[in-house]
């Protein structure tokens, strides 16, 4: 009798270290997804850290697609606020290979599409001028490819309407058509419902800060 | 009950007893004891980990206990586990050590000028050849505003440290263009056949350049073809002196793709408009083809197939400077063929391949005349063609080094007649080369190599040993020498008379300093050039000539201090002296100038989409022939100094759904007066200048460019 329910409460034990394993891995992807709605994980060295913890978390799941997905996200957006376009192609393909690894683990991701097209975008800035064309290019067809993914993807409007806005008229950018896009976004987040709570949400605020601008 | 609470006790607090905390801490630092931020430090396996603060101090808790893997990891250093017990509670100090990344590893760059889209660190991009004021979107316009190149606008090719035009060979993915020019009139310099946008990478050698390239003494323009368009599209250019059309067309999955495009020049109403100085009497008249097939064959192989085809028919006639009061008249009329397909290949185990195959044939009929003087004019017909295939092999060694080798074979038919009287010859030309490039670390390489060659009409073999060394003393500065033996056959027109004539010979000497940054490029290289064994046509055919080069060049880009201007300085002092041809003694030659200067600015301007382009040169008076000096002044008057400022602006637009560029552009905007020399009658008792035939050149244009999505074709964040 002793023995049986030691073997249970053993059992019992085991079964709470498990449910402790992803307790954890939900309670630090919770708080560090949750510190991403902040604007003050943006500035390049909490950048760095955020990339570094997200990295730490990757590697020791392997098997969760969303941290090396985060991993990416910060990488892209810090060769965004970043001062040193020369660090830029790195941090892009540090990302690229974050989201080689989240698209293995969860293929067709309109969300990866989503990051595959910021990636791009941050690879053009480098040199406008002679590399416009083909990351340009790259951008614009993964926003296709996210959206054909997931048509109720908020991100996919975020990211169109903010190249309608910041593109020049002459290269068929507008302010009338960003406004329309923004205000799509705005209602495909108004319906969008994540996963779960550490699944990607960003965007909202900055979709409504890029709306006031265009109009 | 008291035990089952007891393990119930142990259960419920076990958790805790688990996870009791330990703190790890310490600093990171690299080699050199400079604190290193931002370094990922981790107990593996586990999220427990900090990141470096500006100072290289971390700290963080584990609930690891025990024996555990801690890691450090930053980019640009090598990555380091070490073992730590979490229970000692330690200062850890860490140090990592620099990783080889592409930063820092050294590359080859003494005597070349690279344009490419591909490598980082590169001097310019394909598009600044397009976008260069002046040159007209010709490469060899262009590559003249760096430091190495002359000011030769009265003749065509590219004048390299000392070096005649013919001293330059053109390639295309690794074959040979035996005629890069247009077909042209006297001191009229033809065009560049190729255009800069089928180019993803230019470089530009102007010495001490591989052992996979032979024939040229003096510099190579290596030109490397584009890969799979990103998508289908068709173009329609439009401009004062002609129109062009092309498609392109990407195959669904994205693996092969063909295009085809067509253009026409007619100089004729523009020079209704501006007289030229000769009068034009046929032509300008150029129609042009070309013709290109891309399939990817594999994840790693690609084949490559690019044809040309081009007629021209051109000709002036101009007062006569031997009979005053009448007039000579020059016709040309071209037909030029290059055809050129190349395979590469990885074979797996560190091995590539890359094998190609090119034709070309090029046909001058040339009817040249005094009018009213000779009975009969003169029929110059001029044929050539070259076959040739090449092979290579090259295998990785370890991370970085690598050895290349391989053969070409050429067979080349050179005709010539003068009224009739036929003198030719062909030639079959065998080479083999090889080279390794060996890293004895990262930041210091050695390039070793050697080429053996065998022509017959020469029937004479020669063995060329190449040596360079570069050594990177940080991320961006790096400091190279070169050493090289170059060999050329004699010009056809020398050779078709005499089959006894041997190898031209050029040794060439490098040292160069170069500092590259993102937005900033410092560049500086000495030079000296032995020349040996060129030909003299006193008092017979002959292998008697020599002559010598050096100099100092000076390259500067800058593409930060101003706001969206990008501009570059080259500087270039060249102190040659050669006795060839009929020169009685070593003189400086003709097309050397002492001094050439260039500024290439670029401004872009992102309110009105318009890029505005301004290109200065100058160089120093040359030295010309004036059959009224003595002997032992031969070649002592010079002309007067070379000033050229390009001016050229570009709009960038797009009508309905087509990018569109709108370009105007004009060659020496001021008119300064261009003296190239002079051109005596044989009693020397007259004389006439060798100038521009138009003084100023303005050119007009519209490109537009169709089926492509407007919205991908953007240019984000201008």
């Amino acid at each position: 009798m002793k023995r049986l329910l030691l073997s249970l409460f053993m059992i019992g034990g085991l079964a709470t270290v498990a449910v402790a394993q992803s307790a954890q891995y939900q309670d630090a992807m919770s708080k560090q997804v949750s510190d991403l709605d902040s604007s003050g994980s943006f500035a390049p060295d909490a950048l760095v850290a955020k990339i570094n913890t997200f990295e730490r978390i990757a590697e020791a799941e392997k098997t969760q697609w969303l941290p090396y997905y985060y991993a990416a996200y910060c990488q892209v957006m810090s060769c965004f606020v970043g001062q040193d376009k020369s660090k830029i192609d790195e941090l892009a393909d540090k990302a690229a290979a974050n989201l080689d690894k989240a698209e293995t683990l969860n293929p067709k991701s309109s969300e990866v599409a989503c990051i595959r097209s910021l990636v791009a975008s941050a690879r053009l800035m480098v040199d406008p001028a002679s590399r416009g064309m083909k990351y340009g290019m790259e951008a614009g067809q993964q926003i296709e490819l996210a959206k054909t993914y997931n048509a109720e993807n908020p991100r996919v409007y975020l990211l169109l309407g903010q190249s309608l806005l910041f593109t020049p008229e002459q290269f068929g950018g507008s302010k009338s058509k960003a406004k329309v896009m923004l205000e799509t976004a705005l209602q495909k987040y108004a319906a969008f419902k994540p996963e779960s709570a550490i699944a990607p949400h960003w965007g909202e605020p900055y979709a409504k800060e890029l709306l006031s601008k265009a109009q | 009950m008291f035990r089952i609470n007891l393990y119930l006790c142990f259960l419920l607090f076990s958790p805790a007893i688990l996870l009791a905390q330990h703190k790890i801490s310490g600093k990171v630092t690299d080699n050199k004891k400079h604190p290193l931020p931002g370094v990922n430090v981790y107990i593996k396996g586990s999220y427990d980990g900090a990141t470096s603060k500006a100072d290289g101090s971390f700290t963080f808790t584990t609930t690891e206990a025990g024996e555990r893997i801690l890691a450090a990891t930053l980019s640009g250093y090598q990555p380091l586990e070490i073992k730590i017990n979490t229970e000692n509670g330690e200062q850890l100090s860490i140090i990592l050590k620099n990783a080889a990344n592409a930063l820092r590893v050294v590359t080859i760059s003494a005597g070349s000028f690279e344009a490419s889209d591909d490598k980082k660190g590169t001097v310019l991009k394909p598009l600044d050849i397009v976008t260069t004021a002046g040159a007209g979107a010709d490469i060899v316009n262009a590559i003249k505003t760096l430091p190495g190149a002359q000011q030769t606008n009265d003749r065509e090719g590219l004048f390299v440290r000392g070096g005649t035009g013919y001293e330059t060979q053109t390639l295309i993915d690794g074959m040979l263009v035996r005629n890069p020019f247009s077909s042209s009139l006297p001191d009229v310099p033809g065009r560049g056949r190729f255009s800069p946008f089928l180019f993803k990478g230019t470089t530009f050698s102007s010495g001490g350049y591989s052992a996979q390239y032979g024939q040229a003494l003096s510099s190579a323009l290596v030109l490397e073809s584009t890969d799979l368009p990103q998508r289908s599209s068709s173009s329609v250019g439009l401009s004062v002196i002609g129109a062009s059309a092309g498609v392109e067309n990407l195959s669904r999955d994205k693996k092969s793709s063909w295009g085809v495009e067509g253009d026409y020049t007619n100089l004729g109403p523009y020079f209704q408009v501006v007289k030229p100085k000769q009068t034009p009497n046929l032509g300008p008249e150029i129609i042009g083809t070309s013709l290109n097939f891309r399939r990817k064959t594999s994840s790693t192989g690609l084949l490559k197939f690019y044809g040309y085809g081009n007629w021209s028919k051109m000709g002036f006639s101009s007062p006569s400077i031997e009979y005053p009061g009448d007039m000579e008249s020059y016709q040309v009329r071209n037909g030029n063929i290059y055809t050129n397909m190349t395979y590469r290949e990885n074979l797996g185990k560190d091995w590539r391949i890359y094998v190609g195959a090119s034709f070309s044939n090029n046909r001058d009929n040339i009817t040249t005349d005094t009018l009213g003087k000779a009975q009969t004019p003169a029929d110059i017909r001029v044929r050539s063609s070259l076959s040739q295939s090449r092979v290579m092999l090259t295998r990785n060694i370890g991370q970085f080094s690598a050895i290349r080798f391989g053969g070409e074979y050429q067979y080349a038919t050179e005709q010539f007649s003068f009224n009739q009287r036929p003198f030719n010859y062909a030639d079959n030309y065998t080479a083999a080369f090889a080279e390794g490039d060996i890293y004895f670390t990262p930041s210091f390489v050695g390039r070793v190599g050697g080429r053996a060659e065998y022509t017959s009409v020469l029937a004479k073999m020669n063995v060329a040993p190449r040596v360079s060394l570069a050594y990177k003393m940080d991320n961006y500065s790096q400091f190279s020498v070169a050493y090289g033996d170059y060999y050329q056959k004699p010009e056809p027109q020398y050779i078709r008379f005499d089959h006894g004539l041997g190898y031209m010979k050029a040794t060439h000497y490098i040292v160069s300093y170069q500092r590259v940054a993102s937005d900033y490029t410092f560049r500086t290289e000495l030079f000296y050039k032995q020349y040996a064994d060129l030909v003299k046509t006193v008092p017979n055919y002959n292998n008697n000539g020599k002559g010598y080069a050096k100099g100092i060049e000076v390259f500067w880009r800058d593409r930060k201090s101003i706001k969206n201007v990008d501009y570059w300085i080259s500087y270039s002092y060249l102190d040659t002296k050669r006795d060839f041809l009929n020169y009685p003694k070593e003189v400086q030659p003709d097309f050397a100038a002492t001094h050439t200067a260039s500024l290439v600015y670029k401004h872009f301007f992102p309110k009105l989409s318009t890029n505005l382009g301004l290109t200065y040169t100058f160089a120093t008076g040359r030295p010309y022939y004036n059959p009224n000096q003595p002997a032992d002044k031969f070649m002592s008057d010079k002309t007067i100094d070379y000033h050229a400022l390009g001016v050229s602006a570009s709009y960038l637009t797009t009508i309905r759904k087509a990018f569109t560029i709108f370009v105007l552009s004009v060659s020496n905007a001021p008119g300064n007066k261009q003296v190239f020399g002079y051109r005596y009658s044989s009693d020397g008792m007259r004389r006439g200048e060798i100038t521009p035939s138009v003084p100023r050149f303005i050119f007009l244009g519209m490109f537009m460019n169709f089926g492509i999505d407007r919205r991908q074709d953007v240019i984000n964040n201008l």
